[in-house]
């Protein structure tokens, strides 16, 4: 896992089959990266699913969440119209979890993105960051607790 | 990863049993989710078990956009809690998870004795659908990952909960 206080490394990935999304285009907002590995649990306990319906707790952070996976954009198009996701789901498909290793966030031996959370600040700096134990949804309190924390220090300094 | 309750548990949330109870069980739920109907009658089974010695408190997170019924069944119960009833409605919903929309909602209304007037204004109201809202908020402040969660006097229960594994653990704990 990257430090906090490090610049969170650019990217370009797709989150339609003909539309891309880079991380350095959205400064301005906070960012909430979620490394997950992969696409199709069971909706009770999936996280994506989860935090599908805590995005109305996130963006009163000005805070924009980022699914990433290795799946491929097809099997990311279809999940997200089956679970109505309401944000974007990248593609860290070719190179193969290329995002998810600059990030120190993939399982080798899996092959997939380990699920991994981070908090970015508006000018692109990591600011949280945390690496679910293998099999546990970390959920979405942490999340929170980050974006406040933020808030708060924010509202101090101005 | 936070492991601990929420708000705590107070007079404001739906319990069953005494508040002095030596073990208090709190589950997160949806009212369409299948896990949910499963742990619905294995709370059952340990409140049988356990008797005055748990108390049993549920609260409500719906999973809204994979199931779309959820928040109106939410709201039906909160609205049945109005006039007393929460349980009465809380358990038909969850023997009737099949069929969860507004005319069920309605007929379950009903078949439980409230009044229809008063019901159908309550499960509308602001009132209600903050509570439901406020109560998703606590739970995924509190660590929800999905559901049915449950908390054992206070903190998160990750162990296994099928097949009499709730209740032995919650015996575990008195």
């Amino acid at each position: 896992m990257l430090k906090t206080g490090t610049s969170a490394p650019d990217f370009e990935l797709n989150d339609t089959p003909d539309q891309t999304v880079k991380l350095s285009d959205l400064r301005g907002k906070k960012i909430i990266l979620a490394f997950y590995p992969g696409d199709w649990s069971p909706v009770c306990s999936d996280q994506m699913a989860l935090y599908n319906e805590t995005l109305k707790l996130f963006k009163k952070h000005n805070a924009q969440l980022l699914g990433i996976s290795v799946d491929s954009k097809w099997s990311h198009l279809a999940f997200s119209k089956d679970r109505n996701l309401h944000f974007p789901l990248l593609s860290d498909f070719e190179p193969k979890g290329q995002v998810a290793k600059s990030y120190e966030a993939y399982d080798e031996k899996g092959g997939t993105s380990q699920r991994a959370l981070y908090v970015i600040d508006e000018e692109g700096t990591i600011q949280w960051g945390y690496l679910s134990p293998k099999g546990i949804n970390p959920g979405a309190d942490g999340i929170l607790e980050a974006l406040e924390k933020l808030d708060q220090n924010q509202n101090q300094k101005s | 990863m936070s492991n601990s309750l929420k708000p705590d548990v107070s007079s404001q949330d739906h319990s069953q049993g005494s508040t002095d109870a030596a073990v208090t069980l709190v589950e997160y739920g949806d009212y369409q989710c299948g896990y949910c109907g499963e742990a619905y009658s294995l709370v059952k089974d340990a409140q049988e078990a356990l008797g005055a010695k748990m108390r049993f408190v549920f609260r409500n997170f719906p999973l809204a956009e994979a199931h779309p019924h959820a928040t109106a069944a939410a709201q039906a119960a909160e609205a049945a809690a109005r006039q007393g009833k929460f349980w009465e409605m809380h358990d038909m919903l969850y023997e009737n998870q099949e069929a969860l929309s507004s005319q069920d909602l309605m007929s379950y209304a009903h078949e439980v004795g409230l009044d229809p007037d008063q019901f159908k204004k309550d499960i509308g109201s602001d009132t209600i659908s903050d509570k439901v809202e406020a109560d998703f908020e606590g739970g995924a402040r509190s660590g929800v990952n999905g559901t049915p969660s449950f908390f054992v006097n206070g903190q998160k229960y990750e162990g296994d909960w099928l097949d009499g594994a709730l209740t032995d653990f919650l015996r575990s704990q008195l």
